[in-house]
C-alpha cells in the first residue's frame, strides 16, 4: 500500500511501486486530465507538479511520489479556472487540446518561479510537444500573464 | 460543450438497455432544464430549452479545427438567437441511421466541415427562426409578416409585444417547416464572421474528460495491442503464459491480425503485452526497405506507358523548340500523423446484444459501418459516441482499424466494457502514412524566359486504392497523387502529367492536405525556372497567372504583406510559393536563415488566404498556425523509414515534433473575396514547404530536392 497526496487529498493505493504515477492518476484515482502521449518523457502531455516542480508522470515511478505533494490539472482548477486557465481561454490557446493539461502545468510551474519570463525563458521551460501548433498562443498567453503580474513591491505601493 | 452521450434520445436508449445505469460524465445540458422542463427539438439541428438555451447539433467531428463553433455560428446566425446561450453537441450516429441520414455527411476531412454543409445548416437555422416567428404570430393572432426575430426574441412591431424563443418553441416544433427560406447576405452577419470564442475550449482547458481515452465506464477494463510489425502480416503463434500470470491481467485476446492484453489498468496491460511471446507470418514482406520502395517508384517513372492526368498541347514539340530546358527530380518520404492521442476505442457488448462504442473518429458513420462489419450486428444495434479527438489530421477518417479492433476485443469480453488504447510505438508503426513519392519534372523556356512546356512524371502510392480497394479509379489516376500538377493554375500551353501508381505494402492514407508534397515539388521547381529565366520568383509567377484569378490575388497580397523585395536583417532570406486546394487559395512567404553551422531557422511566415467567406477569423488564423507547425517538422527532420518490412521509427525521439522554440511567427492575411466557400484546415500547408525551401535556396544557393532538411549539408562551402 502506498500513500499519495494528490490535489490536497490523501489516497492509499495498492499498486506496484514501479507503476508510473500517470497510470495511478488516470486509472486508479480517476483523474484523467493528465494525458499519455509517449511513455518516454518526451512529449510532456503527462506533466504534473510534484512538490511544485513540473514532472513527467509517465516516467516517474509512483513510489517516488510518496510523501510528496502531487498537483494535477484537476487540482489547478478545483475552485474554477485559475488565472492561467483563464488566459488560455481568453487567448484561445488549445486546438485539439490533448497536450494542454501538460502545457498548462508547465506554464504554471514556470510562472510560479519566474513571473515575468522572456521568450528565451519560455523556450527553455516549455518543452511540451503540441501537434496542432498552439505555440504562438501559448507564448502570447504567458506574456499576457506576465504583463498582468503585479510584483509584491508594486502591490504595496 | 456537451457531447453525444448527453443526447436525450440516447439517454433514453441507454437507460432502457443498461437498466438505468448512470454513466460517469458531467451533467448534460440537454437532458433537462433547471426547472425540469424538457428541451424541444425544432428540427434535427436545433434544440431549444424553455429557458432559451439553444443546443446546436454538429454532425462533423471536432479535432481542434473549430468546426463545432463555426457550424454553430452559421446556424445561430440564421436562427438569430443569443450566442451567449448557445452550446453544441454531436449528433448521434445511431440516430442518424434511424432518421435516414438526417444530418448529411459526418465525414470530417478535406477541410469540408463548413464549406460542404454551410448551405443546409444555415437553412436549418433560418427555417427554425421562421417556425418560431410563425408560432408567436399565431399566439398573438397577427400576420407573421408583422413580426421580427432577433437575439432570441420575437417582436410584434405594431403592438410592441415580445415573446422569447423558449416560450414559443413547443408550438413552433409542431408547425410544418417552411418550404423555402432566404439566407442572409454574409455582409449582414452578426454572429458568423466574428472571432467568437470556441465552444469546446473551456472544458479542454479545465482537463475535463472530453477525449476518447478519458472514457470511464462501470467495471471497465483496459487493453493494449500488438499488430504484426510487418504490414500485411498475421499472428502465427502466441505464448501468453507469462503474461497471464501478471498482476491485473484478465485475458489475452488473439485475433487474426493482432494480440491484445486486457487488464485492470492500461499500464499493466501494456507491460504484460511485452511478455507475450509472439511469432508472426510476415506475408512475404519482411525484405522490403526504403531502398526497395524507392526502386519500385523509379521503375514506375521508367514505365513508357503511364496514364496521363493532364495533356495540353504538345510538350515534346515545345521542348524541341525551347531555348532552354530544365530538369529536376524531387522526392519525399513517408510521414506519420502522430496524433497526440494514440488510436483508441472503447467498446461494450451489452448482454442484450447492443454494442456501444466511444472513440475518436473523423467519421461517426464510418465508425458505425466498421463496427457493424466487425460485429455482424445491424446498425440499429450499435451506437458510436463521438468524443473530442486528440488530433486527427486524416488518421481517424478513412481507416477505422481501431474500431474493428475495439469490437473484436469487446466480443472476446462480452458484457464488459474494454478501453483499448495503442501505445505510442504501436501508433507510430501502424499508421496510414503520407505516401513517399518521387517526381521528375522537365520544363522548356523560350528565348524570353517564358515557360512554354512542362512534363511531370509522378510515382506515388494511391491513397484511394489502399483505403478503398473496391473504389473505381478513373483512368488509373488518383487525384490525390497528381493534384497541383493536373490542375496547375499557371498558363502554360504545353503540359503533360503522367502518373505511375506504385503502391507497395506500406499502408498510406490521408495526411493533412493529401497530395501536399506536389505543391513542394511544383513550387520549388517553378523557383528553379525563375532563376533559369533570370526573373524574380514573384514576377515569374504573376506573368503566368491570369488577371482576376484567385491564385494571383493571394500571391500579390502575400508579396505586399511580407514586403517582398524589401531589406531583411542580415542573413535572413525570403522564399515564396502559391497553391490552391481544399476550396481555398493560399500564398506564403517564409523568412529563413541558415547558421554558420548549417542549422536552418524559420523566423516568420506570412500567409495570404482566400476562402471566399470567413466564418470565424480567429480559428482561421489558428489553422494557419497549425498548418505551419504541422508542416515544419516534416521539412526539418521527420521521416518514416522502412527496414525489414517494418517502420524503423517508434516514438518522438526518432520522429520529433517541433517545440515552441522552433515555431516561427505566423502572420495571416485573410483576403476573402466572396462567392465561394473554401476550407481552412489544410490549404495553408500547401505553400509552406516550397516557401521554406525556396528561402533556403535564397540563403545558401542549395536546392532542396528531397526532404527532410536534416540530410542536407547547409553550411556554406
Amino acid at each position: 500500500m502506498l500513500k499519495l497526496t494528490v490535489n490536497g487529498r490523501t489516497h492509499t493505493v495498492d499498486v506496484e511501486p514501479e507503476m508510473p504515477l500517470l497510470w495511478v492518476l488516470r486509472d486508479h484515482l480517476d483523474l484523467p486530465g493528465t494525458k499519455y502521449g509517449c511513455g518516454i518523457a518526451a512529449c510532456g502531455a503527462c506533466t504534473v507538479h510534484v512538490d511544485g516542480e513540473p514532472v513527467r508522470s509517465c516516467a516517474l515511478p509512483v513510489s517516488a511520489a510518496v510523501d510528496k505533494k502531487v498537483v494535477t490539472i484537476e487540482g489547478l482548477s478545483e475552485n474554477g479556472p485559475n488565472r492561467i486557465q483563464e488566459a488560455w481561454i481568453e487567448h484561445e490557446v488549445p486546438q485539439c487540446g490533448y497536450c494542454q493539461s501538460g502545457m498548462t502545468m508547465s506554464a504554471a510551474a514556470l510562472l510560479a518561479k519566474n513571473p515575468n519570463p522572456t521568450d528565451t525563458d519560455i523556450d527553455t521551460a516549455m518543452t511540451n510537444l503540441c501537434r496542432c501548433g498552439t505555440y504562438p498562443r501559448v507564448k502570447e498567453a504567458i506574456h499576457a500573464l506576465a504583463r498582468d503580474y503585479v510584483a509584491p513591491a508594486a502591490k504595496k505601493a | 460543450m456537451t457531447i453525444a452521450l448527453s443526447r436525450r434520445e440516447f439517454l433514453k436508449v441507454s437507460t432502457a438497455l443498461s437498466g438505468g445505469l448512470a454513466l460517469e460524465f458531467w451533467l448534460p445540458h440537454t437532458s433537462a432544464s433547471a426547472d425540469g422542463a424538457a428541451a424541444i427539438e425544432v428540427n434535427a439541428w436545433i434544440v431549444i430549452h424553455p429557458d432559451d438555451r439553444v443546443v446546436i447539433r454538429i454532425a462533423r467531428s471536432e479535432m481542434g479545427q473549430g468546426t463545432c463553433t463555426a457550424l454553430a455560428q452559421l446556424v445561430a446566425e440564421e436562427l438569430d438567437c443569443d450566442w451567449a446561450k448557445v452550446s453544441a453537441e454531436f449528433a448521434s450516429p445511431n440516430e442518424h441511421i434511424r432518421r435516414n441520414r438526417i444530418w448529411g455527411s459526418m465525414s470530417t476531412g478535406g477541410s469540408q466541415g463548413v464549406r460542404s454543409s454551410q448551405d443546409y445548416v444555415r437553412k436549418a437555422g433560418a427555417s427554425a427562426r421562421e417556425m418560431l416567428v410563425a408560432a408567436a404570430a399565431a399566439q398573438w393572432r397577427v400576420p407573421a409578416a408583422e413580426c421580427t426575430a432577433a437575439s432570441g426574441l420575437i417582436s410584434h412591431g405594431p403592438t410592441g409585444r415580445k415573446l422569447r424563443y423558449g416560450e414559443v418553441v413547443a408550438a413552433a416544433a409542431k408547425l410544418e417547416p417552411p418550404r423555402d427560406v432566404r439566407l442572409r447576405d454574409p455582409a449582414d452577419w452578426k454572429i458568423a464572421g466574428k472571432p467568437l470564442h470556441r465552444l469546446d475550449i473551456p472544458d479542454k482547458v479545465l482537463g475535463k474528460p472530453v477525449f476518447a481515452v478519458d472514457v470511464k465506464l462501470p467495471g471497465m477494463l483496459h487493453a493494449s495491442i500488438a499488430q504484426c510489425p510487418v504490414f500485411g502480416g498475421k499472428v502465427a503463434s502466441v505464448d501468453a503464459r507469462a503474461a497471464l500470470e501478471m498482476r491485473g491481467v484478465k485475458k489475452v485476446v488473439r485475433d487474426e491480425n493482432f494480440v491484445a492484453v486486457v487488464a485492470d489498468n492500461w499500464w499493466r496491460a501494456n507491460e504484460a503485452l511485452k511478455k507475450v511471446k509472439l511469432e508472426w507470418d510476415e506475408a512475404g514482406n519482411g525484405h522490403v526497405d526504403s531502398q526497395s520502395i524507392a526502386a519500385m517508384l523509379r521503375e514506375g517513372l521508367a514505365d513508357p506507358k503511364l496514364p496521363q492526368a493532364r495533356k495540353l498541347g504538345d510538350t515534346q514539340a515545345a521542348f524541341a523548340a525551347a531555348a532552354k530546358l530544365v530538369e529536376a527530380e524531387y522526392q519525399s518520404p513517408y510521414l506519420s500523423h502522430a496524433t497526440m492521442e494514440p488510436q483508441t476505442c472503447t467498446a461494450w457488448l451489452k448482454p442484450d446484444g447492443f454494442l456501444e462504442i466511444w472513440t475518436a473518429t473523423q467519421n461517426g458513420e464510418a465508425s458505425m459501418a466498421a463496427a457493424a462489419a466487425a460485429s455482424g450486428l445491424p446498425l440499429e444495434k450499435i451506437e458510436v459516441h463521438k468524443m473530442m479527438l486528440g488530433g486527427g489530421f486524416g488518421r481517424r477518417g478513412g481507416p477505422q482499424d481501431f474500431v474493428r479492433q475495439g469490437v473484436a476485443i469487446a466480443q472476446a469480453m462480452p458484457g464488459v466494457p474494454v478501453k483499448m488504447m495503442w501505445s505510442r510505438e504501436e501508433d507510430m508503426q501502424h499508421d496510414f502514412y503520407r505516401p513517399a513519392s518521387i517526381v521528375r519534372m522537365k520544363a522548356g523556356l523560350d528565348a524570353r524566359g517564358r515557360l512554354i512546356a512542362m512534363h511531370t512524371k509522378i510515382a506515388c502510392p494511391s491513397i484511394i486504392k489502399v483505403l478503398m480497394p473496391d473504389a473505381p479509379i478513373k483512368d488509373g489516376i488518383d487525384f490525390s497523387a497528381v493534384r497541383t500538377f493536373s490542375d496547375m493554375p499557371y498558363d502554360v500551353a504545353n503540359q503533360q502529367v503522367d502518373y505511375a501508381m506504385r503502391n507497395g505494402h506500406v499502408p498510406v492514407g490521408f495526411w493533412r492536405a493529401p497530395g501536399q508534397q506536389n505543391a513542394y515539388y511544383r513550387e520549388c521547381f517553378i523557383d528553379e525556372l525563375a532563376v533559369a529565366a533570370g526573373k524574380d520568383p514573384v514576377e515569374f509567377r504573376l506573368a503566368m497567372l491570369k488577371e482576376g484569378g484567385k491564385d494571383r490575388l493571394v500571391l500579390e497580397a502575400v508579396a505586399k504583406a511580407a514586403g517582398w523585395g524589401s531589406a531583411l536583417p542580415n542573413g535572413v532570406h525570403r522564399g515564396i510559393a502559391v497553391a490552391d486546394g481544399f476550396g481555398s487559395y493560399a500564398a506564403m512567404v517564409a523568412e529563413v536563415s541558415v547558421s554558420a553551422a548549417g542549422k536552418p531557422k524559420v523566423h516568420r511566415i506570412v500567409l495570404a488566404i482566400d476562402s471566399g467567406y470567413v466564418v470565424n477569423p480567429d480559428t482561421c488564423r489558428a489553422q494557419a498556425e497549425s498548418n505551419v507547425a504541422f508542416g515544419l517538422g516534416s521539412i526539418l527532420y521527420q521521416e518514416i523509414n522502412i527496414k525489414d518490412g517494418r517502420v524503423a521509427e517508434s516514438n518522438f525521439h526518432d520522429f520529433p515534433l517541433p517545440r515552441i522554440a522552433e515555431m516561427p511567427e505566423v502572420q495571416t492575411v485573410l483576403v476573402p473575396t466572396g462567392g465561394f466557400w473554401g476550407g481552412h484546415g489544410e490549404p495553408a500547408i500547401l505553400p509552406l514547404t516550397p516557401a521554406v525551401c525556396n528561402g533556403i535556396y535564397a540563403a545558401t544557393g542549395k536546392r532542396i530536392r528531397s526532404l527532410p532538411l536534416k540530410h542536407h549539408e547547409l553550411r556554406s562551402a
